[in-house]
């Protein structure tokens, strides 16, 4: 029984892409088309495994497409158009997280690291500038600088 | 009888592997040298057993034993012989056999080539490797076994995913594996440097090439996941941000930026610590990726034979060894004092500046990829993160790090004169420019990121250029005579330079088409005339293919005929697409047929995609930069150090 889910399953998801925008949802206006594919972009197929509504093949993904379409006929914004779609079946259908909440940490942690990490680096590199030029481990034996010295080719 | 021998073969290797990582670590401890001398032959025996468990299970998927529920769920006697030899590894319990095999040959070369190693490290080495092999082989003989039998022999099996019956998936994980396990030396090498208490430049030394020999697998590796993707999806995406892809690139990242900080260790005895804990994290990112893969916990595209109980193994294995080597770096690290001294504006200064955007750029990629588990289990919410997340926050950072890689690459050890290092920069960012300006204008779309990709990938590729140049002191002669490390670098660098270029381009140039084509009523994309002129029913040797003709052609002359299909495996049910692709070096035509309409005709998509093999052209490059690289002498020198010491006539000469 799992394993003819699972079969399903994998049949959904691989089903062919080659389904997936078909010719007959195409919209006549190319500048609204090309906008309702931005969009599809952005929105996740809620059944699959990772796909956008673009390029999934399933039922509820090409429903997803065609309600995309509807709203920008009838005068929606980009904007508007996602977040009719997120009201409706949830923030788990967006792939760009909103920039809200805890979604804050994601979105800044990066940067937040780069610059903490770019001052722990400037102080690194500055105490680099005047060590002392002594050696403070355990010193190389004879046998083994001799060695090193073979390594480095010198 | 061949597969009892191939179960009991890998339990023998288990017991080795306990054996290997006992005795010699007591033996470096006390100072036993009959102890630490274990190591080797036991390094030796344990590849030996695991292949001979490989073989056996390769045996069995040859032959198409089905008596093996392995071989059963995952093959079938018409399968082409390749796909039953590379079915071995296209299932969970085999690719981990592959993992296993990988790891112990990682372990047996340390042993054969490691002998210009101090006895005691070499010990330590080899037992830190064995450590990870128990883990591993535990894992495989108490949760994967691949050996099970089936009480009665199925007439014939279940077939393998026709997705992964392609050559450039089946060589895909084999690649990524020597990466992922070649990190597992880098990683043996650190640990057991901690446990020594010390590390230097002949450390570093040691480290490179086998990080380096990592690097190069998971680059060619990555890169053949991306171009399978590409002509085997059907809509010709080379990068998803998919949970399990991200889980190959994070290691990349990490072994590009261990590979830079190993070379300031090796050549100024400073940035040490930094150097072990990423060797520790590098290989801690590979079983993190082994983890996200095995466990199915973010859920993929790619991910088969997921299952919790394997992921709890897994998420154990990485708890041990990534919380034991990280303990053992809280211990030791004061340990590793650096040496050498620099000044703010020096080569050492943009080593350090390239391994925080690289390890910062690893982090944003791991905080996007575990973000929905973290959203799910702390704050109740279920979300998605995926591509526009990562094209918005990981672009900068490899924005930033093109822009200073030829400056920082140009600048010399210990002390640079910056205005000195921008001044013969000069005519590569001139020329750069004059690209991108070109690109702008011949680009459609005139769209920015053509620009700026375009610039960044000609500056990467002309800076290399100028820096070898300088290096010959500017006498073509001279280019020849340049140590292969130099060209490597130059090459390598060029490398992700042309990958920069084929992303933007591509992204920003490429034209779609979704239409329903009439048999014979031709079609106009981008320039292109397109005709389907017939599409047939053909029989191959385990699906039934409805195949296209399409003729394309470009004002009256014909460019190329193409043969785009839809496949239908019967034996899973299962249709996939097979995009025709007619490849130029400045852009590919491709072709996807879909199934028949109502009113006649078929659905097909056409994609015209510029420099979309520059991508993976350019990873190709990266990876023999790498190679070029690993041929230096100075490497060969090092593995071979005892047999020169043997001869003390046949000195190596100065450079």
């Amino acid at each position: 029984m799992l394993k003819k889910f699972v079969l399903t399953f994998i049949f959904l998801i691989f089903a062919g892409p080659i389904f997936a925008v078909q010719p007959d949802e195409v919209l006549k206006d190319p500048t609204l088309e090309a906008r309702a594919r931005e969009i599809s972009k952005v929105l996740r197929c809620p059944v699959c495994q990772g796909e956008n509504i673009d390029d999934s093949n399933a039922e509820v993904s090409r429903d997803l497409r065609l309600l995309v379409r509807e709203r920008l006929q009838a005068g929606d914004t980009d904007s508007q158009v996602i977040d009719y779609i997120t009201a409706r079946y949830g923030e788990y259908v967006l792939f760009e997280p909103e920039k809200k909440g805890a979604n804050l940490l994601l979105w800044y942690l990066g940067p937040g690291v780069l610059i903490l990490a770019l001052i722990g680096g400037f102080f690194y590199v500055r105490a680099r500038r005047s060590a002392p030029e002594t050696p403070t481990g355990p010193a190389l034996s004879a046998e083994e600088e001799k060695r090193l010295k073979e390594l480095m080719g010198e | 009888m061949i597969n009892e021998l191939g179960h009991f073969a890998l339990i023998l290797a288990f017991a080795v592997a306990i054996v290997q990582a006992l005795v010699p670590l007591i033996g470096a401890h006390k100072g036993w040298r009959g102890w630490m001398a274990v190591g080797e032959p036991a390094a030796s025996a344990q590849f030996l057993l695991i292949a001979v468990s490989f073989a056996a299970l390769t045996h069995a998927f040859v032959v198409s034993d089905f008596s093996l529920k392995l071989v059963w769920e995952n093959s079938h006697t018409d399968k082409p012989m390749l796909y039953k030899v590379t079915g071995v590894w296209g299932n969970h319990e085999g690719s981990m056999l592959l993992w296993v095999l990988i790891l112990s040959l990682f372990g047996a070369a340390a042993a054969w080539f490691g002998g210009a190693l101090p006895p005691r490290l070499r010990a330590r080495v080899l037992s830190v490797q064995a450590w990870i092999g128990v883990a591993f082989l535990a894992f495989i003989l108490f949760t994967s076994n691949p050996f099970l039998r089936l009480a009665e022999a199925p007439f014939n099996g279940k077939g393998m995913n026709p997705l992964l019956q392609d050559p450039g998936l089946a060589f895909h994980p084999p690649f990524l594996y020597l990466g992922y396990v070649g990190l597992s030396m880098a990683f043996s090498f650190a640990v057991a440097a901690l446990i020594e208490g010390r590390i230097d430049a002949a450390w570093a030394r040691w480290v490179r090439p086998w990080t380096l020999a990592a690097w190069i697998f998971l680059t060619i590796g990555i890169a053949l996941g991306s171009w399978w993707a590409y002509y085997e999806l059907g809509w010709g995406g080379f990068w998803f941000w998919d949970p399990v892809e991200n889980a190959s690139f994070m290691p990349w990242l990490l072994a590009a930026a261990l590979l830079h900080s190993a070379i300031v260790v090796e050549k100024r005895e400073a940035l040490k610590s930094w150097t072990i804990l990423l060797a520790i994290m590098a290989f801690g990112f590979s079983l993190i990726g082994t983890f996200i893969v095995r466990s199915g916990v973010i859920t993929s595209v790619h991910s088969f034979a997921s299952d919790p109980q394997r992921g709890i193994f897994i998420l154990a294995i990485l708890a041990f060894f990534v919380g034991g080597a990280l303990t053992i770096y809280a211990f030791r690290a004061s340990a590793m004092q650096a040496k050498g001294v620099f000044s703010m504006i020096s080569r050492e200064t943009a080593l350090v500046v390239n391994n925080i955007l690289l390890a910062v750029a690893a982090l944003v990629v791991f905080v996007g990829t575990v973000w929905p588990l973290v959203a799910e289990m702390f704050f109740g919410r279920k979300l998605s993160v995926g591509a526009p997340f990562f094209d918005q926050a990981f672009t900068p950072f490899m924005v930033i790090l093109a822009l200073i890689l030829p400056v920082g690459a140009m600048m010399p050890w210990k002390r640079a004169r910056l205005g000195r290092v921008l001044r013969s920069l000069v005519p590569a960012f001139v020329l750069a420019l004059a690209v991108a300006g070109l690109a702008w204008a011949v680009e459609s779309g005139n769209s920015l990121l053509a620009l700026v990709a375009t610039f960044l990938g000609s500056w990467l590729v002309f800076g290399s250029m100028t820096e070898l140049w300088q290096r010959a002191g500017r006498t073509p002669a001279r280019l020849k005579r340049l140590p292969r490390a130099d060209w490597g670098k130059a090459v390598a660098h060029s490398g992700l330079g042309v990958t920069f270029i084929g992303v933007g381009l591509l992204l920003a140039g490429q034209v779609e088409n979704i239409r329903v084509a009439q048999l014979n009523e031709p079609f106009t994309v981008d320039g292109y005339e397109i005709t389907l002129t017939k599409v047939e029913q053909v029989k191959g040797p385990n699906y039934m293919s409805q195949m296209g003709t399409m003729v394309v052609k470009r004002d009256g002359k014909l460019v190329a005929t193409m043969h785009p299909e839809k496949r239908e495996y019967p034996v899973q049910r299962m249709p996939t697409t097979e995009a025709a692709i007619h490849t130029t070096p400045l852009e590919d035509i491709y072709l996807v047929i879909g199934d028949p309409q109502k009113d006649g005709g078929y659905a097909v998509r056409t994609y015209i995609k510029p420099f979309a093999d520059w991508i993976w052209a350019g990873a190709i490059i990266m990876a023999l930069g790498g190679l070029l690289s690993l041929s230096d002498r100075r490497y060969r020198v090092a593995a071979g150090a005892r047999k020169t010491r043997a001869m003390p006539g046949h000195a190596t000469p100065a450079e």
